[in-house]
C-alpha cells in the first residue's frame, strides 16, 4: 500500500509496443479455434488438448482480471473468488446436466432416490435461465455479502479472512450430497450444449471463441473503469479511504459496484470453464484455489490490467509443464515463486518489464 | 449339547485341578471354533480356580499344550466368551479388586447358564462393593425369573444404575406381552424413568466435555497464531505447518526413544514438548529473519509469502518422511479413559490436552505480561517507531516474538499428534479454524482467543447432534461471518484511536 | 541374512539382465504407457505408492523382454489431486504422448473426470481401486472390487456366528459417492435379511473430519440396544482420529466390531494398532496371505522400495490396490501379447477371459463381458503388528456386479460395457 501503483499498463509502457503485442496475441487467440478445425494431419492444426488447455487458462485469466479489479484497484483482497467462479460453473453445469439427462432426473439424483427436482433446479433446462443464473447466483451473493461487509467497514485482513470463510462454507455445503449438486463428484459427463455435441471440434472452437471475447470485453470494461473518474475514486479508496470519506465520498457504493462486477465476471468465466474442462465440483471452492488466484495477480502485477493475465498464463503454463517434467518439485517451485514475487517483485512481472522500458 | 461334552465337563470337574488344566488346554486346542465357544460357555458357568492361568493365556491368544506354547487364531466371538469366562473365574479370586472388575464385566455379558454360580457367589461375598456389583449382574438375569417377587426386586435394582444396557433391558421388559405382572410393570416404568434421567445427565455432561475438548484443541491450534497474527500482524498462512512440524518432532522423539531408551518410551511426549517448541521456534525465527521481516506493514503480502512457505514446508516433509501418515502412538497413560458414569468416559488424552491448553495459555500470558520480553513485544506491536526510539531492539523482539508464536504452535502440534493424524497435510485442516478463532476473539487479545476457542468448540458440539457435523460447521461459519459484520473488531476490541 | 543376500542376488541379476536388454533394444522403439496418479495434494498419501508399484511392474515386464518385443516406457504425470487436471492430463497422455494404455486414478471423482476423455479418444484406462460400481465403460477395466465383491460378504460375515451375530448396524462413512452407494446397497441387503430400519443408523462426516467424540458416543448409545457392528467407509485420513477415539472411549472390538472397507496395510502404517486388534477389514488381498506368488510379490516390492530409496522403505507394505495395479498391468501386457498389438480395440477384445495367477493366491479372470475382475473376498482382523490375519475368505473368486441388484432400476442395465454417451 505504500507505493501508489500504476493506473494501467497501457498508460506508460509505451502504448505502441503494448498495442502491437496485444494485437498479435489477440490475433493468435482468435486464429486458434479456426486452426483447430483443420484436419489432424495438417501441420498447422491446433490439437483439442492445446485448445482446451489454453481455453482453461483464459478462463483463469478472466478470474485474475476480476480479482485485480477489487484487489489492485479497490484494495480489497478477496480470498473467495473461487466461490463465484464455481457458482457460475455450477449454474452452467446444471443446464448441461439437464441436457445430458433429457426428461429424466440427473443420474446423481436418482442415485439419492430423489423423485423430483428440488426447487432451485426449476427452469435449468432452458439455456437462457441458466445464463441468468450464471450472473445472478454469484452477483446476488456478492451483493448481499458486500452490502453487509462494506456497511460495517470490514476491510484489509478481516475482509480476506471473511471471504475465505465464505468460500470454505460454500465448499462444505456443496460437498454434501443432500445439497443437490452431486456432492464430491459434482457434475461430469456432459453431452451437449444447445443441441451441439460437447466434444465436437466446432463446439470447442465456439466455446474458445466465446472465452476470448469475454476476456476482451472484460479487459475493455476494466480499461474504461480505470480511466474513468470511478476508477480514480477506487484507487483513492485503496490508498486512503478515510481521506476520501472526508472529501465527501461515500465509499460503500463504489466498493459494492466493483465487488459485484468482479463476482459476475468470475461467474461468467466459470460458466465458460465448465463445458471446456468437462467437470465442476466443490474442489473449485477450496480456499487453496482462491489463494492461487491471488498469486496470479500478484505475480503479474497488481493494479494493471495486463499483469493478471500474464500471471495467470505464466503460473498455469508452468504448472502444466512442471507437473509432467518434475512432478515432485512442483510445490517447491510454486512456493518459491510466491516468496520471490512478494519479496522482490512487489509490482509483479509487469513492473519488471516496465523498468526495462524506462531505462 | 453333545453327550461327549458333558462327559468331558464331568471329567474336568472330577480330575485334580492340575490335570484338569492340562486336559482343558488339550481339549481347547483340539476343538474347532464352535466347540471352543461351547467349552468357554461351560467354563464360565462352572469355574474352577485351576483354570485361571489357562484362560489368562487364552486372552493373550496363547495356549500351552504339552509344555509347548502355541498361538491361537481367535475371533471376536471367542474373545468375548473368553472375557466372560475369565470374569467368572476371577470371582473366585482373593483380591476384592479383581472380583469387582469381574462382577462389572459380568453385568454386561453374563449368560443365563451362570445364574446359579452367581447366586452362590453373591451369598458367599463379603466385600460390599463387590456385593452390589454382583447383585446387579444377577438382577439382569433375574428379569426372566418365574417368581414375580424376584423380578420386582431385580427391576427395582436396575433402576438404581445409570447403565445404558439397563434401559434396553427395561424397555424390552415393558413391551406388550413380556411382563404380565402389573406391580412389576409399574416398578419397571419408574425404574426406566430413573435410568433415563441418569443417562440424560451423562449425555449432557459428555456433550459439555466434548465441547470443552474441541475448544481446547482449537485453542492450542490458534494460540500461536494469536501471537504471530494478532500481535505482529503477520498473516501467517504457514502457521498450520508449524503445528505439523511440532507433530513431526513428536514423531522423531518417539523414534529416538524407541531406539535408545525403549524403557522410558512412556514419557516421550514430555521430552517432545521442549523439542517441538525449540524446533518450531527455530524454524519460525529463521523464516522471520530471512523473509517475513521484509514484509512488516504489508499484511496482505505476508499472506502470499507465508503461503509459499507453507507449500515448501509441506512438500519438504513429504519428501523427507513420505506422503503417508506416520505413526504416533499414545503412551499408556494417555490411552483409555476415566469412567465417570456408566455412559460417560472421559478419554485421558483429551483430559490432558484440556489441562495442557490452559497451562500454555497461562504461561503465555505470564510471558507477555510479566517479563521484560513481553513488555518489549507489546511495545513494538503497539508502536514500532516509538519503541525503537526508546531503545527497544525491534528487530530482535520481532524475531523472538515470531519464534514464540511458532514455538507455541509446535506445542499445539504435540497435542494434536495425540488425537489425530500426523501427516504432511495436518496443518491445512486447522488453518482456517485458527484464523477464525483469532479474528472472532479480537486481534491482539489473548483472552478473546480463549473465549472464542471454547465458544466455537461448545457451539459446534451442541449443533452437531442436531443437524450433523457438516451443516453444523457451515452454520457456525455463517454465524461468524454475521458476527464479524456486527462487531468487526471481534469479541474483545482493542481500545484506541488509531486511524490509518 | 540368507534371504537378504538372495534378494540382493536376485535384484543384481535382474538389473544386469535389464541392462543387457536395454542395451540391445536401445535403438528399438518403445511402447509408452501412462501413469496417472496424484503425487501431490491430498490424495498423494494413497496414490504415490501405486505409481511406484506401477513402475516396479513395468520394470518386471521389461526384464522379461517387454511386450511384443518392445520395452515399456512409463510416462508419469502428476494430476495433483485436482479433478479437472485429471481430465487435462489424461488428454495429454492420450493425444500428446500417445500412450497405449493408462494406469491410474483412485477417487471416483477423478475417474468420472477422465471418463469422457477416454471415451472420446478411445483410450484405455485400468482402474485399480475398490469403488461403488454403477459404471461399466468399454474404455475402462476395473481391477478393484465392486460392492458385491467386498461389502456384502463382509456384512454376511458380521451376521454369522463367528462374526458375532450382529443385529444392529451403524453405517458410518465420509460423505461422498462411494460410501453413499455402498450404504444404499447395504441397507437394501440388510432389509432383505430382515433387519429393520430402526436397527440401521447411517452417519456421514465431511472429508478430513477429525473430531469423532459425538459419533463414537452415539455409537455407544446405539449399541446398548443389541449386538452392534460398525461398517465403516470412512475415508483414509479420518480413520486415525476415529479409531483413537473408539479405543479411548473404551469401545472394544469384542463389544462393537468395526469393519472397514478403506483401511489397509498402508493406512495402518500411520496408526498405533494395539488398541485396534480385533477390528476388521474386507479386501480382496492382504499382505499376510501365504502363497509363493505373494511371497515373491512382497519381497520384490520391499527390494524395489529399498533400491529406489522410497520414503519409509524399511516399513514398505503391500495392499489391495497395489495388488490390483500389479494384476492390471500384467493382464494388459498379456492381452497385448495375445492381440500382437497395443491397439485399444484389439487389446480390449483380448482382455476378455484373460487370467493371471495373482498374489492373492487365486487365479483371477477378467470377465468376458463386464470389464471387471472376478475376485475372492477376504476378511482380515487387525493384528498388533499392523498386518491382517485372514479370518474368513470365499472359496472361489466372485463375479462382479457393477450394477448392484439392490439398487432399483439396475435390472434394466445391460451386462456388458457400453459408452455412457
Amino acid at each position: 500500500m505504500n507505493q501508489p501503483l500504476m493506473l494501467t499498463a497501457t498508460q506508460k509502457a509505451g502504448p505502441k509496443v503494448t498495442a502491437w503485442v496485444g494485437g498479435l496475441v489477440l490475433l493468435v487467440l482468435l486464429a486458434m479455434p479456426l486452426l483447430s478445425l483443420l484436419p489432424a494431419d495438417n501441420s498447422f492444426q491446433v490439437s483439442a488438448y492445446t485448445l482446451t488447455l489454453v481455453g482453461k487458462i483464459l478462463c483463469y485469466a478472466i478470474v485474475a482480471l476480476a480479482l485485480d479489479l477489487v484487489w489492485g484497484y479497490a484494495g480489497l483482497l478477496s480470498l473467495g473468488h473461487g466461490l463465484f467462479f464455481a457458482l457460475g460453473g455450477y449454474a452452467m453445469g446444471m443446464y448441461l446436466m439437464r441436457q445430458a439427462s433429457g426428461d429424466e432426473l440427473p443420474a446423481f439424483m436418482t442415485f439419492l432416490s430423489w423423485t423430483e427436482l428440488p426447487w432451485y433446479w426449476v427452469g435449468t433446462e432452458h439455456f437462457w435461465w441458466a445464463m441468468c443464473l450464471v450472473v445472478l447466483a454469484p452477483g446476488l451473493l456478492a451483493l448481499v455479502f458486500g452490502f453487509f461487509a462494506f456497511r460495517s467497514r470490514i476491510k484489509g485482513v478481516y475482509f480476506s479472512i471473511m471471504t475465505q470463510a465464505l468460500t470454505f462454507a460454500g465448499m462444505l455445503l456443496f460437498f454434501r450430497n443432500e445439497t443437490g449438486f452431486g456432492g464430491n463428484n459434482g457434475f461430469t459427463n456432459f453431452r451437449s450444449i444447445l443441441g451441439f455435441g460437447i466434444t465436437e471440434p466446432g463446439t470447442r472452437a465456439v466455446l474458445f471463441f466465446a472465452t476470448v471475447m469475454l476476456l476482451v470485453i472484460s479487459l475493455f470494461l476494466g480499461w474504461r473503469l480505470a480511466r474513468s473518474k470511478f476508477g480514480r475514486v477506487l484507487t483513492a479508496l485503496r490508498d486512503a479511504e478515510n481521506r476520501l470519506m472526508f472529501c465527501g465520498y461515500d465509499p460503500r457504493g463504489f466498493k459494492l459496484f466493483v465487488w459485484v462486477l468482479s463476482a459476475v465476471l468470475c461467474g461468467l468465466a466459470g460458466a465458460l470453464y465448465v463445458p471446456q474442462v468437462g467437470i465442476i465440483n466443490p474442489g473449485e471452492m477450496s480456499p487453496t484455489n482462491s489463494i492461487e488466484a491471488a498469486v496470479w495477480v500478484a505475480l503479474g502485477g497488481r493494479g494493471t490490467l495486463i499483469g493478471p493475465l500474464l500471471g495467470a498464463g505464466v503460473v498455469n503454463g508452468m504448472k502444466s509443464w512442471f507437473t509432467v517434467a518434475f512432478p515432485e518439485y512442483w510445490l517447491f517451485f510454486l512456493g518459491a515463486l510466491f516468496i520471490i514475487v512478494t519479496l522482490y517483485l512487489p509490482k509483479g512481472v509487469i513492473g519488471l518489464l516496465k523498468k526495462k522500458d524506462e531505462q | 449339547m453333545p453327550t461327549a461334552l458333558y462327559r468331558l465337563i464331568l471329567a474336568c470337574l472330577l480330575l485334580l485341578p492340575l490335570g484338569a488344566y492340562a486336559n482343558d488346554a488339550n481339549d481347547f486346542a483340539a476343538a474347532n471354533n464352535s466347540e471352543q465357544a461351547q467349552l468357554l460357555e461351560s467354563w464360565a458357568a462352572h469355574p474352577t480356580p485351576g483354570r485361571v492361568e489357562l484362560i489368562n493365556g487364552l486372552q493373550q491368544g496363547q495356549i500351552s499344550v504339552d509344555g509347548e506354547v502355541k498361538t491361537l487364531r481367535l475371533n471376536n466371538r471367542l474373545r468375548g466368551l473368553i472375557d466372560t469366562a475369565l470374569a467368572s473365574h476371577q470371582l473366585l479370586a482373593v483380591d476384592p479388586k479383581l472380583r469387582l472388575n469381574a462382577a462389572q464385566q459380568l453385568q454386561k455379558s453374563a449368560k443365563p447358564a451362570q445364574l446359579k454360580f452367581l447366586d452362590q457367589q453373591l451369598a458367599a461375598e463379603t466385600d460390599s462393593d463387590v456385593r452390589s456389583a454382583l447383585s446387579l449382574a444377577l438382577a439382569n438375569l433375574q428379569l426372566v425369573d418365574p417368581d414375580p417377587a424376584v423380578r420386582l426386586a431385580a427391576v427395582r435394582l436396575l433402576g438404581e444404575t445409570g447403565e445404558p444396557l439397563a434401559r434396553t433391558r427395561l424397555e424390552n421388559l415393558l413391551q406388550p406381552d413380556i411382563e404380565t405382572d402389573a406391580s412389576v410393570r409399574t416398578a419397571a416404568e419408574t425404574s426406566l424413568a430413573q435410568v433415563k434421567r441418569k443417562l440424560l445427565i451423562g449425555d449432557l455432561l459428555g456433550q459439555a466435555f466434548s465441547g470443552l475438548s474441541l475448544g481446547s484443541i482449537l485453542l492450542l491450534a490458534a494460540l500461536g497464531l494469536a501471537i504471530t497474527f494478532g500481535l505482529l500482524g503477520v498473516i501467517n498462512m504457514a502457521h498450520g505447518e508449524m503445528l505439523m512440524l511440532g507433530a513431526y518432532s513428536t514423531y522423531c522423539v518417539q523414534l529416538l526413544f524407541q531406539r535408545f531408551a525403549p524403557g522410558a518410551i512412556e514419557f516421550y511426549p514430555l521430552l517432545a514438548l521442549p523439542v517441538a517448541f525449540f524446533v518450531t521456534a527455530a524454524v519460525g525465527m529463521v523464516l522471520e529473519r530471512t523473509i517475513i521481516r521484509h514484509l512488516y506493514g504489508r499484511p496482505l503480502e505476508t499472506l502470499l509469502a507465508t503461503w509459499g512457505i507453507s507449500l515448501i514446508l509441506i512438500q519438504l516433509v513429504r519428501v523427507l518422511f513420505g506422503a503417508q501418515n506416520v505413526e504416533v502412538a499414545n503412551p499408556a497413560w494417555l490411552s483409555g479413559g476415566l469412567h465417570v458414569l456408566p455412559n460417560l468416559v472421559l478419554p485421558y488424552n483429551r483430559l490432558v490436552i484440556i489441562v495442557f491448553a490452559l497451562a500454555v495459555v497461562v504461561l503465555t500470558w505470564l510471558l507477555l505480561n510479566k517479563t521484560r520480553l513481553g513488555l518489549n513485544v507489546r511495545a513494538v506491536t503497539q508502536n514500532r517507531n516509538m519503541a525503537a526510539c526508546c531503545g527497544v531492539p525491534t528487530g530482535r523482539v520481532d524475531m523472538l516474538a515470531f519464534g514464540l508464536g511458532s514455538g507455541i504452535a509446535g506445542l499445539g502440534g504435540v497435542a494434536l499428534s495425540q488425537i489425530g493424524n500426523v501427516g504432511p497435510d495436518l496443518g491445512q485442516g486447522y488453518i482456517i479454524d485458527s484464523f477464525l478463532v483469532v479474528v472472532l476473539g479480537g486481534v491482539g487479545q489473548l483472552a478473546g482467543t480463549v473465549y472464542a476457542a471454547f465458544g466455537l468448540g461448545i457451539a459446534n458440539k451442541i449443533l452437531e447432534p442436531q443437524i450433523g457435523a457438516v451443516l453444523g460447521k457451515i452454520l457456525i461459519l455463517g454465524l461468524i461471518i454475521l458476527f464479524i459484520q456486527k462487531r468487526p473488531q471481534g469479541l474483545f476490541a482493542l481500545k484506541g484511536r488509531v486511524i490509518d | 541374512m540368507k534371504r537378504r543376500s538372495l534378494i540382493k542376488a536376485f535384484t543384481l541379476t535382474a538389473s544386469i539382465a535389464a541392462m543387457g536388454m536395454s542395451w540391445t533394444l536401445q535403438a528399438a522403439e518403445t511402447i509408452k504407457v501412462g501413469i496417472l496418479h496424484s503425487l501431490s495434494g491430498t490424495m498423494a498419501i494413497s496414490e504415490t505408492s501405486l505409481k511406484d508399484m506401477a513402475l516396479m511392474t513395468i520394470d518386471e515386464i521389461n526384464a522379461k523382454g517387454g511386450v511384443n518385443g518392445k520395452m515399456l516406457e512409463a510416462v508419469v504425470v502428476d494430476p495433483a489431486s485436482n479433478w479437472p487436471l485429471f481430465a487435462e492430463k489424461s488428454r495429454q497422455l492420450l493425444t500428446q504422448d500417445k500412450v497405449a494404455v493408462v494406469f491410474g486414478c483412485w477417487t471416483s471423482v477423478s475417474r468420472k473426470s477422465v471418463l469422457p476423455v477416454f471415451e472420446e479418444l478411445n483410450g484405455l484406462l485400468f482402474y485399480p481401486v475398490q469403488y461403488e460400481g454403477e459404471e461399466m465403460s468399454p474404455n475402462v477395466f476395473y481391477t478393484g472390487a465392486a460392492p458385491n465383491q467386498q461389502a456384502i460378504p463382509a456384512v454376511e460375515y458380521l451376521m454369522s456366528e463367528d462374526g458375532g451375530s450382529a443385529k444392529r448396524f451403524v453405517l458410518l462413512g465420509t460423505d461422498y459417492v462411494y460410501p453413499r452407494t455402498t450404504n444404499k446397497i447395504l441397507r437394501a441387503f440388510l432389509h432383505s435379511k430382515g433387519v429393520a430400519d430402526k436397527d440401521i443408523e447411517e452417519v456421514y462426516t465431511p472429508f478430513g473430519h477429525s473430531d469423532y467424540q459425538t459419533i463414537v458416543s452415539n455409537i455407544k448409545k446405539f449399541s446398548a440396544g443389541g449386538k452392534t457392528a460398525v461398517i465403516s467407509t470412512v475415508n483414509g485420513d479420518s480413520n486415525v482420529p476415529f479409531y483413537k477415539e473408539l479405543a479411548n472411549q473404551g469401545l472394544k472390538a469384542t463389544d462393537v466390531p468395526v469393519i472397514a472397507f478403506s483401511v489397509g496395510e498402508e493406512e495402518l502404517r500411520g496408526i498405533d494398532t494395539k488398541p485396534l486388534v480385533g477390528n476388521l477389514a474386507a479386501w480382496n488381498y492382504f499382505e499376510s496371505v501365504e502363497n509363493p506368488v505373494n511371497k515373491k510379490f512382497v519381497n520384490d516390492w520391499k527390494a524395489y522400495a529399498k533400491a529406489h530409496n522410497l520414503p519409509g522403505a524399511d516399513k514398505a507394505v503391500t495392499n489391495d490396490p497395489m495388488e490390483a495395479t500389479y494384476v492390471g498391468i500384467h493382464m494388459w501386457a498379456q492381452a497385448a501379447e495375445k492381440a500382437k498389438s497395443t491397439d485399444v480395440d484389439k487389446v480390449r477384445e483380448a482382455m476378455a477371459g484373460q487370467t493371471f495367477a495373482a498374489p492373492s493366491g487365486y487365479t483371477l479372470t477378467m470377465d468376458k463381458t463386464n470389464h471387471h475382475l472376478h475376485k475372492p473376498v477376504m476378511i482380515g482382523e487387525i493384528q498388533d503388528d499392523g498386518q491382517f490375519n485372514v479370518v474368513w475368505q470365499t472359496k472361489e473368486p466372485i463375479r462382479a456386479q457393477p450394477w448392484s441388484p439392490y439398487i432399483p432400476g439396475n435390472d434394466k442395465k445391460p451386462d456388458y460395457a457400453v459408452k455412457s454417451n
